[in-house]
């Protein structure tokens, strides 16, 4: 109703990734990205979540707490997300150099919101990303809603929120799918729920401002293990140049009818 | 004997072709093992899906049923397989790394408490297993060792391709009651929205596709007519959405659709390595660019040096030309 304000309270978790061009290397111990010459950037699908957290407190009130697992330099991302909307900040340090298997960072994750909401009361909403854009286990979220016994769907590219709870939508190949999911939820948002917003000059300011909170966890790893990163074998393919400019045309129609497509 | 369980998701009872690759590669996963390949599908009227799952070498298909499993639920699905698995005592259970087959084999995961490897490449039974999966939507690769008295593992979409066996197993269907209650279908879906119902981008055999260089909504018009004049779809890079010129919907890329078309058709797109992971399962590729140097092209099959926006054209008139009309 017009003027009745919720009062959401959004869990957003985010992951620091290296931001790669057109090749990704391998560090010599073939354990880690070489970022010697990358910048850092908020894995795309949780920058999308910040902003759908953003957005949904602009409408409904509430405050937006994201939160990161990772090196002390992920304050970074967290003063990012200060910026863009953000109003509480958690990190929990990792500086060991290497990430946490999917079931320890999930373990730290589920014993962090305890901790968060027996001091400060439970969050209507917890948003994951996908997945990372980096190690891509497809879990984390998935693991903490279980522990946490909310109910968690993926791959979400819409939420609305209504009495109660929310409505969610997730992209399939021909349309959409539609889930009705009762707070306190959990899910995992898909880039292109929403177009980012850029900082403002008062973002700025606010992620100056902003106050991180770091908190000292860890829990017992998994059973899965990096051995080595590689790159894949690349396929030697000598390019076939068909033509230069529109006199291209006849041969890349004659590729089409070769391959059956025309 | 040593049993595989593979998860074979559908739709409304139609498999899609991932769960059949996943049922492919459980059996040669199978024959190293010396283990039954057995398909595992959830929901009503599933049932009718065990010749299909047979041809593709399931010896037992387990048809998970309960009045509850009217439609899709990511709780419901997973608590049945841990349901499943808890009374087989399988070797392995794998399944395909979809939006489906990665979300209950890691509820799954997360019910049982052990491992799950998403979007392996290759898996090797051992002590302890090991296998190679892919990390950056499949611009790295990593190695890992799995310790756990159960490997969940799913196959990255594409890295394998779907085929029947040799042999086709029984198909011998065992239907399976799960223990469930209202509170499972929390998450099923209550509805449906279609926005399409013929060729999608994931679907399509051609896909043209335009990047930073098409320069604006309204340049992607003859791409739009090309894509048609082929029964195809128009995809784009992730500048392009992010630049408001086209829907998300329409991205090729990691954080976008994964496609795997007959030809696809990139039109000034430089071929950053996000966009490539969501092209490079496509069994042609034709770069169309003003820059010889571009990654699409030094990476595509076939290329077109020159611009799109006179190249595009010339290409949709010489089809228009060669149809007679």
């Amino acid at each position: 109703m017009a003027g009745e304000r919720i009062e959401m309270k959004i869990l957003v978790c985010v992951k620091r990734v290296p931001a790669p061009g057109s090749r990704i290397n391998v560090t010599d111990d073939a354990q880690n990205v070489d970022t010697a010459h990358l910048g850092f950037t908020t894995s795309p699908h949780e920058e999308c979540a910040v902003e759908e957290a953003a957005q949904i407190i602009e409408r409904e009130g509430g405050e937006v707490v994201v939160l990161t697992v990772g090196p002390s330099e992920a304050e970074e991302q967290l003063r990012y997300a200060a910026s863009v909307g953000g109003t509480g900040f958690v990190l929990i340090p990792n500086d060991t150099g290497h990430d946490w298997d999917p079931q320890r960072t999930a373990a730290v994750i589920t014993q962090a919101i305890g901790d968060i909401e027996a001091a400060d009361g439970q969050f209507d909403l917890i948003m994951f990303g996908n997945e990372s854009a980096d190690a891509g286990g497809y879990q984390v979220g998935i693991r903490v809603a279980h522990a946490l016994g909310r109910p968690m769907v993926n791959g979400i590219k819409g939420i609305d929120v209504r009495d109660g709870g929310f409505t969610a939508r997730r992209e399939v190949d021909a349309g959409s799918e539609v889930y009705e999911l009762d707070a306190p939820a959990v899910m995992g948002v898909k880039e292109g729920i929403n177009l980012p917003r850029y900082p403002t000059m008062k973002g700025r300011l606010a992620s100056k401002k902003a106050v991180i909170e770091s908190r000292d966890l860890d829990a017992a790893p998994g059973g899965q293990t990096k051995v080595k990163l590689h790159r894949p074998e690349e396929k030697v393919s000598e390019t076939e140049i068909l033509g230069t400019g529109p006199e291209a045309a006849p041969a890349i129609v004659d590729l089409l009818d070769e391959l059956g497509v025309l | 004997m040593a049993t595989l369980l593979v998860f074979c998701e559908h739709d409304r009872g139609v498999l899609p072709v991932g769960a059949l690759e996943a049922l492919t590669a459980a059996r040669s996963l199978g024959a190293d093992l010396g283990a039954e390949v057995e398909a595992v599908v959830i929901g009503n009227g599933a049932d009718a899906l065990a010749d299909e799952l047979a041809v593709h070498g399931a010896e037992v298909v387990h048809h998970i049923d309960h009045e509850l499993l009217t439609d899709y639920g990511p709780d419901a699905w997973a608590t049945s397989l841990v349901q499943l698995i808890e009374a087989e005592s399988p070797t392995a259970v794998m399944s395909v790394g979809t939006d489906r087959g990665n979300e209950v084999m890691a509820g799954a995961a997360a019910r049982l408490d052990v491992p799950f490897v998403a979007n392996c490449v290759s898996v090797e039974p051992g002590d302890p297993w090991s296998m190679t999966r892919v990390q950056w939507g499949g611009s790295l690769l990593e190695d890992s060792t799995l310790a756990s008295a159960l490997p969940l593992v799913s196959y990255g979409h594409h890295t394998v391709e779907a085929a029947q066996a040799d042999a086709p197993g029984a198909g011998e269907v065992r239907t399976f009651t799960p223990r469930l209650d209202a509170s499972h279908t929390a998450t099923m879906i209550r509805d449906r929205v279609v926005l399409s119902d013929g060729v999608t981008l994931s679907t399509a055999s051609v896909v043209v596709s335009g990047g930073r260089g098409v320069g604006s909504a309204d340049a992607f018009a003859p791409l739009e007519e090309l894509a048609e004049l082929l029964s195809g779809k128009v995809g784009c890079s992730r500048a392009v959405t992010n630049n408001g010129w086209r829907s998300h919907a329409d991205q090729v890329g990691q954080t976008g659709t994964r496609i795997a078309p007959e030809i696809y058709i990139a039109c000034g797109i430089s071929g950053a390595i996000q966009h490539w992971v969501g092209a490079m399962a496509s069994k042609n590729i034709l770069a169309i660019n003003t820059d010889p140097e571009a990654n699409m092209v030094t990476k595509a099959g076939y290329a077109v040096i020159g611009d799109l926006h006179q190249v595009i054209p010339a290409v949709s008139e010489e089809i228009r030309r060669r149809r007679g009309v």
